[in-house]
């Protein structure tokens, strides 16, 4: 956030730069199943964000002295390619990167059945190609994809969204200028089916009654994001579902026959 | 029997969705249960089976059962036991009382080696997910030719086929030896024509994307390639 | 967990080529399907997403103003770096480039700097205190073997997308379009047991005893070569692979081209 004060964020019509209303989301688009080597994996574009995360494991962790005795580990890694933003970024971990990979892999470990896995760890590799505000928020969604993708036992996906203040309003999902010359940016991750939160930030400044009214713009937007994260993948899934199989206490039988 | 009617449904359930808010079943494979209510914790279809409603996942990596049946590769061993990856998290053990060999101490590698492929049944999967496998049961055996496979361990059911349709038929037109364990390794043995075009047509099961007849297409694929034309009967 | 090719499905491949087939069925001398897109990356000056059968690669080109080396003020620079993200293969580990990843940055670098792809005393801004800096950053996606041939052409597809930005740089300058003088394909071969083949896949290379890469310009001259793993070449192995990657390069040369154009209209 900034003060630079230079910068109109709201025409005279009420509308944002990008021509969208207070509460309306970017154009997402979500595809799920995308790398072949990976356990899981899906792509997003939101806006002009554009999104990869692929998931491995569970597997074992290494090195040994990680492992957790009575659940797995889940492990995000958010990386921004050195092409993804205008001044090129030097490769490898900077201080932002481990901040938000942290706190993606704590809002995570709360819908994966950790439990069920001791001593493995479940990688969650997130890749941002094109970086237009937003990216947290775009990698959370992109990455409980991938998990469900990837057979990963969950209690729920997660849906994440920003919500702020640009020329004091409250507004939806920030865009690249409204982020650099706004005044308030609350990135938000939630449970749909409970609407708990498991990702939640905030720079700038906010009343509390703003902070009321981005909170509620952000978390109905998570539900908007929800359906189309299970959009994708019941797209991936589609032709997998028409009944060729048999039931697993069979396959026994079967095999016995080589 | 509800139990029947319910079983051809496909509807795909993800993560949190709710399957079952009757008491009528017990939360399965692949659910949990929340406030008396059972949901999906895995992607997935529902079956219902002797009382207990299951996901059985449509993706993902073998998660290792007592009982079942797979492939494994020896990674490395020592003088009492072999370490054995069979496709899931963690390497499995074969111990040398497991094998039907009297193995002297220290003698391991010139019965099973590096590299070797192993047909084994899982014995044990304890808490800390630690596995146990056993070559100690006829029909259990190292594999000593052919080759070996992988697709996703979701996908086994497609190649067995219903009431094992797609195998024979695979078998029959490429006169090979098929064994699909449950971990998604599938061990391929006969002349190399056949095991390759078995491969092809396996993979075309794997990926084929337009499944409704699935069957008739991978047919006419190995009537195509092997120029048998087999009877129905002869399954 | 390292991967590992059991002993009888090595067996299996090495009577399948020795009886003149591959896995995928392929001839010998035949590559994976080819796919390119440029342009794909908003921020960057120019870009190339490049799918060889499964492999997957994204190269993206950064320009910047800098100081010249000392020992060519008056010529731009160019640096290549590779990242092996863990999101490629499961083989992959996070941190700094490894030595696979070196190699992949350093081979297509060859084919790029000291080929003269790119006319770099065009991209001089003051001599001795200005000039271009372009950095070609190449991010692998999906690993399913042949990284150099994906990346390269990955490399040359995206500078031929790249528009240098001077007028973000300098007032009343115009941008304009990378001056590029030549254009280099890489082709890397491997052998397995007494075969060679072009276009190895992850499988393949698993077994492979030896790799070679020849990188071609439009004159059919060598510009860069490379020569991997712990197998040989007979001499006269290594003078075919040059012919093939002549005659080779020279089919994908035009396939880039004609991508490329489509992708500026």
């Amino acid at each position: 956030m900034s003060d630079n004060k230079d910068m109109e964020l709201i025409d005279e019509n009420g509308k944002r730069l990008d021509g969208r209303e207070f509460d309306e989301l970017r154009d997402i688009k979500i595809e799920a199943g995308i790398l072949k080597r990976a356990d899981g994996s899906a792509y997003i574009e939101w806006g002009k964000n554009k999104v990869m995360a692929a998931v491995y494991g569970p597997r074992e962790m290494h090195p040994r002295h990680a492992q957790e005795p009575s659940k797995a580990v889940v492990r995000a890694r958010y990386n921004m390619a050195a092409f993804s933003v205008p001044d090129r970024k030097r490769p490898g971990p900077d201080r932002r990167s481990v901040e938000i990979s942290k706190i993606i892999s704590e809002a995570l470990e709360e819908v994966v059945f950790v439990e069920m896995f001791p001593r493995a760890v479940i990688d969650i590799f997130i890749e941002v190609l094109e970086a237009s505000a937003g990216t947290r928020c775009a990698g959370l969604t992109v990455a409980s994809v991938a998990l469900a993708d990837a057979g990963i036992p969950m209690s729920n996906m997660i849906a994440s969204c920003a919500a702020g203040k640009i020329d004091g309003h409250v507004v939806l999902d920030l865009g690249k200028n409204e982020d650099n010359f706004g005044e308030a940016d609350v990135p938000v991750g939630i449970v749909p089916n409970t609407d708990k939160i498991t990702l939640l930030q905030m720079d700038g400044n906010l009343t509390k009654e703003e902070y009321e009214e981005a909170m509620e713009l952000a978390i109905d937007a998570c539900d908007e994001i929800y359906e189309i994260q299970r959009d994708a993948l019941k797209v991936r899934y589609s032709t997998t579902l028409e009944d060729h199989g048999e039931p697993d206490d069979e396959i026994e039988k079967i095999q016995e026959e080589a | 029997m509800s139990d029947n009617k319910k079983k051809n449904k496909r509807e795909l359930l993800l993560p949190g969705d709710l399957i079952e808010e009757s008491e009528e079943f017990k939360p399965g494979r692949g659910t949990f249960k929340k406030d008396g209510k059972i949901y999906a914790a895995k992607l997935g279809v529902k079956t219902f089976r002797s009382g207990y409603v299951n996901v059985a996942a449509q993706s993902g990596r073998y998660d290792p059962k007592k009982g079942d049946k797979v492939i494994g590769t020896i990674t490395d061993l020592d003088s009492s036991i072999w370490m054995v990856d069979i496709n899931a998290p963690f390497i499995s053990i074969l111990h040398v009382n497991d094998v039907p060999w009297r193995v002297e101490y220290g003698d391991t590698a010139s019965y099973i080696d590096v590299g070797d492929a192993v047909l084994i049944r899982i014995t044990d999967v304890d808490e800390l997910k630690k596995t146990q496998v056993s070559m100690d049961e006829e029909g259990l055996r190292k594999l000593n030719s052919g080759q070996i496979i992988e697709i996703a361990p979701s996908q086994v059911p497609r190649v067995i086929g219903r009431k094992g349709s797609m195998i024979s038929m695979l078998k029959n037109y490429t006169g090979c030896r098929i064994f699909v364990g449950q971990n998604g390794r599938i061990w391929i043995d006969g002349d190399l024509e056949g095991q390759y075009i078995a491969v092809k047509a396996i993979q075309m099961i794997e990926e084929k994307a337009q499944v409704l007849g699935l069957t008739n297409a991978v047919e006419e694929f190995l009537k195509k390639e092997t120029g048998k034309d087999l009877d129905e009967s002869g399954r | 967990m390292k991967e590992i090719i059991s002993s009888i499905t090595q067996d299996y491949l090495y009577r399948l080529i020795k009886d003149g087939k591959r896995i995928d069925g392929r001839d010998m001398l035949e590559h994976r399907d080819l796919d390119i897109q440029v342009g794909w990356i908003g921020p960057a000056e120019g870009s190339a997403r490049v799918k060889l059968g499964d492999t997957e690669v994204i190269v993206g080109i950064k320009m910047d103003e800098g100081e010249p080396f000392p020992d060519t003020p008056d010529k731009g620079v160019i640096i290549t770096s590779a990242e092996l993200i863990p999101m490629a293969s499961p083989k992959y580990e996070s941190g700094p480039p490894g030595e696979d990843a070196t190699e992949v940055a350093r081979v297509v670098d060859r084919g790029i700097r000291e080929a003269g792809v790119v006319d770099t005393s065009k991209l001089c801004i003051v001599e001795g205190e200005k000039v271009w800096m372009i950095f070609i950053d190449i991010h692998v996606l999906n690993f399913d073997g042949n990284l150099i041939d994906a990346s390269g052409i990955g490399a040359m597809a995206a500078l031929m997308d790249a528009v240098v930005p001077a007028s973000e740089f300098q007032d009343d300058a115009e941008d304009y379009d990378l001056p590029i003088e030549h254009i280099v394909i890489p082709t890397t071969f491997t052998k397995i047991k007494d075969t060679i083949m072009l276009d190895s896949g992850l499988e393949e290379e698993k077994i492979a005893n030896a790799r070679l890469t020849v990188s071609t310009n439009e004159d059919g001259d060598i510009v860069a070569m490379q020569k991997g793993l712990s197998g040989t070449f007979e001499y006269e192995d290594t003078l075919k692979c040059v012919e093939l990657s002549q005659e080779i390069g020279g089919s994908l040369r035009q396939k880039v081209i004609d991508i490329v154009e489509k992708g500026k209209v």
